[in-house]
């Protein structure tokens, strides 16, 4: 492409700001005290801590995933993070009435429905800041249908049996690296349990925000949908603008029994570092799904415009017969973002399905890759996958690249791998001059134009979001 | 309405020129045709005055409604009220027909200081220029372009002339690769929207196209320059007598 599409001036991050809060946070570092210092902190019971002490074993024996990942990072000093931040005052709430001001005006600023009385839009909401759960709204409502939603430490304290039998059954502690460190240092999360034949009549939100420098972001969330259930559920993520690198090490496990229902939506807005490539979030994060019963279904959707480096495969683990899992991925790597990011379908029941729909878009030096695996077990019969794999290049310096890793240990199955590389035209662009649009919007109505099988799969609102999110984090893109 | 003077441009800085010295005033309410063989840069015309990035303009001036054309950007030219029928439209796949043309539409109506349309109210509009080119409402759920055959993308390209309603319509060999039927559409969609106000420039090899669109001027475009004006006949001049002739012609200009 010509000149005309180069230069890159990014917009400024409009969630950098930072809320000016008192916090209870332990000293940097990473030990076994650390470790019972948290649990402690948390009131959490013996076999917790145990679970915890067992996965930080296993970490100090793991090395960073530098090999095979398509990301380059200096290595990370894990003695000079902070693993625990918690607003001084947050304290167990009577309601979301007692909720610190400055926390609430933070969330406003986000645009966060905390107050009840603002929730026309009948998403409920639990906002974790830096590593604590502040408030889950709507909680009443959904009791009376027997849906548990609240925060991880609430559910380990209120709901011991179901969080013990589940936790770790999807990513167990030895999983990877990160998964690891998270297992052994993770300080909160949102817990979802959906009872059987319940379907859940709102959509459940997690609002992530980070403020605290020099902290870690380990949150743990569980997702259970018993048989025949149905629940949604939405997480949104930002961060101030900062010049060092945070951490972000989140767990995801989701469990579908029989017959349930899940579908997991993301947009993922972490603060991505400037232009030159100075500061950003790593967002090193771990997210599987288990489709455990028959006919069960698992939906991934996620639309990552932030972090400097996205590191992350939503996967699913088709284990019951006839289950679903599905994958719908927006990936923007911008200015000097890196995202190496993908799915894992593993099928091991019978006729179980899954779909693959990747959308990478590569602007500025932004660096994308596609890395998918789609594993077909010899039980698996008549399994079936589709790929897509789509690739967008905006500008001459950027990079994508695919990377899919098929195997196929059944005769009766179908697997089928689709792959497109497109850059944007200047004839593309021209034609939408031509019609009156000017250079920003014609890129955002092609981006937008790309990406739209994957934003109908996005609950209304917050795919309304993602194309505004996706117009500006490709703003200046195009000179 | 649109006044060239002495046009030069090129593929770029230090490449030969491919336009080399054009004149040509249009006044409102007029149809010029613009015809000559492959190569005489034609299309590249077509395409300076739409402000195509890929040409540079290494001399002369384009007034537009006594306007510096060449000093706007393409959009600032489109909301200005020129318009280019592309000779190859490009796909935008993923966006609807329906969306394009209300947001093209919308940046037209914003320009002028005018609240944009909702969807609800833009159908109005949409339907009946539907009924110009002869399309149902099913073609509004297409995605630009995207996989339409030859023929549709050059209806398309008359559908968004007639949204958009311009001053100063610009075809670029909109009839070529069209059947008898379809070639029909496309003239009775310029017929239609020919007003006293307004101008067209059509771009084409063939006489053919004229049979339905009667311009007021046919010049031809030879090397880069015009070699030759005059009436609807000199269209039927070159259907007979074919672009050799013209070489000769264009000497005599050069000297």
């Amino acid at each position: 492409m010509s000149s005309s599409v180069e230069s890159l001036v990014n917009r400024e991050y409009k969630h950098g700001f930072v809320t000016d809060i008192e916090s209870d946070s332990v000293p940097p570092g990473l030990n076994e005290d650390v470790i019972r210092l948290i649990s402690e902190k948390k009131g959490e019971p013996e076999w917790l801590l145990e679970w915890r002490l067992r996965a930080y074993k296993a970490w100090l024996k793991m090395e960073e995933p530098h090999a095979w990942a398509n990301i380059t990072y200096p290595p990370i000093d894990y003695q000079d993070i902070v693993y625990y931040s918690a607003p001084k005052t947050v304290k167990p709430l009577g309601s979301l009435d007692e909720l610190d001001p400055k926390l609430r005006e933070t969330y406003d600023k986000l645009g966060i429905p905390l107050n009840e009385q603002k929730l026309l839009a009948g998403v409920a909401v639990d906002a974790i800041f830096d590593s604590v759960s502040v408030g889950t709204s709507y909680k009443e409502h959904l009791g009376e249908l027997g849906i548990i939603f609240c925060s991880f430490s609430e559910a380990v304290r209120e709901h011991p049996a179901l969080v013990q039998k589940y936790l770790g059954s999807v990513v167990p502690i030895s999983d990877n690296f990160y998964a690891s460190l998270n297992s052994a240092v993770f300080t909160d999360g949102s817990f979802v349990y959906v009872p059987k034949g319940v379907h859940c009549p709102m959509d459940l939100s997690t609002y992530f925000r980070i403020n605290q420098a020099g902290t870690g972001q380990f949150e743990r969330t569980l997702i259970v949908a018993d048989e025949g259930a149905t629940v949604s559920y939405l997480e949104g993520c930002t961060a101030p603008a900062r010049d060092e690198n945070q951490l972000h090490a989140a767990v995801v496990e989701l469990v579908a029994l029989e017959g349930a229902t899940i579908k997991y939506s993301t947009v993922q807005n972490w603060y991505a570092g400037d232009e030159e490539g100075v500061g950003g979030i790593y967002n090193f994060v771990t997210k599987r799904g288990k489709c455990a019963g028959a006919r069960s279904k698992i939906s991934w959707t996620q639309v990552e415009t932030g972090s400097a480096i996205t590191w992350k495969y939503p996967s699913v683990i088709l284990q019951g017969d006839d289950s679903v899992g599905e994958f719908y991925s927006v990936a923007v790597a911008n200015g000097r973002q890196q995202a190496d990011t993908g799915t894992k379908m593993i099928h091991l029941g019978r006729r179980t399905r899954s779909t693959i729909i990747s959308k990478g878009i590569s602007a500025g030096r932004g660096n994308n890759s596609y890395r998918g695996q789609v594993k077909v077990m010899p039980k698996a019969e008549r399994a079936w996958n589709y790929t897509q794999c789509d690739s967008m290049l905006i500008g001459n310096r950027c990079g994508a690249h695919t990377f899919p890793y098929i195997d196929v240990q059944n005769r009766s199955s179908a697997v089928e791998h689709e792959a497109s590389t497109t850059k944007i035209g200047e004839d593309q662009i021209f034609y939408l001059k031509q019609r009156g649009l000017n250079t920003e919007n014609a890129i955002s109505m092609i981006v937008n134009g790309f990406c739209k099988e994957v934003f109908k799969e996005l609950p209304m609102e917050f795919a309304v979001e993602a194309q505004k999110l996706l117009g500006v984090s490709l703003e200046g893109s195009v000179g | 309405m649109l006044e060239i003077k002495n046009l030069c441009a090129s593929i770029g800085p230090g490449e030969p020129n491919i336009l080399k010295g054009i004149s040509l005033t249009v006044n409102p309410g007029e149809v010029h045709a613009i015809m000559g063989p492959n190569g005489s840069g034609k299309s590249t015309l077509a395409q300076v005055l739409a402000g195509h990035p890929a040409y540079t303009v290494t001399g002369g001036e384009v007034r537009f409604e006594g306007e510096d054309l060449l000093d706007m950007e393409p959009e600032e030219r489109a909301l200005a009220g020129v318009f280019l029928a592309f000779q190859y439209p490009v796909e935008i796949p993923g966006i609807t027909n329906a969306y394009f043309l209300r947001a093209a539409y919308n940046e037209l109506r914003k320009g002028r200081g005018e609240e944009e349309l909702d969807p609800m109210d833009f159908l109005d509009i949409l339907e009946e220029k539907l009924k110009i080119v002869k399309w149902g409402p099913e073609m509004m759920q297409r995605a630009v372009n995207h996989g339409f055959s030859g023929g549709e993308k050059k209806r398309n390209e008359i559908l968004q002339m007639a949204v958009l309603e311009p001053k100063l319509a610009i075809l670029d060999e909109t009839d070529s690769g069209l059947d008898i039927d379809a070639l029909r559409i496309v003239a009775d969609g310029v017929n239609a929207l020919k007003r006293p106000d307004r101008a067209t420039i059509l771009v084409t090899h063939y006489q053919r196209l004229l049979n339905h669109i009667v311009p007021d001027q046919v010049h031809v475009l030879f090397d880069g320059r015009l070699v030759r004006s005059g009436g609807k006949e000199l269209a039927l001049e070159l259907e007979a007598k074919g672009y050799e002739w013209l070489s000769e012609v264009a000497e005599e200009v050069v000297a």
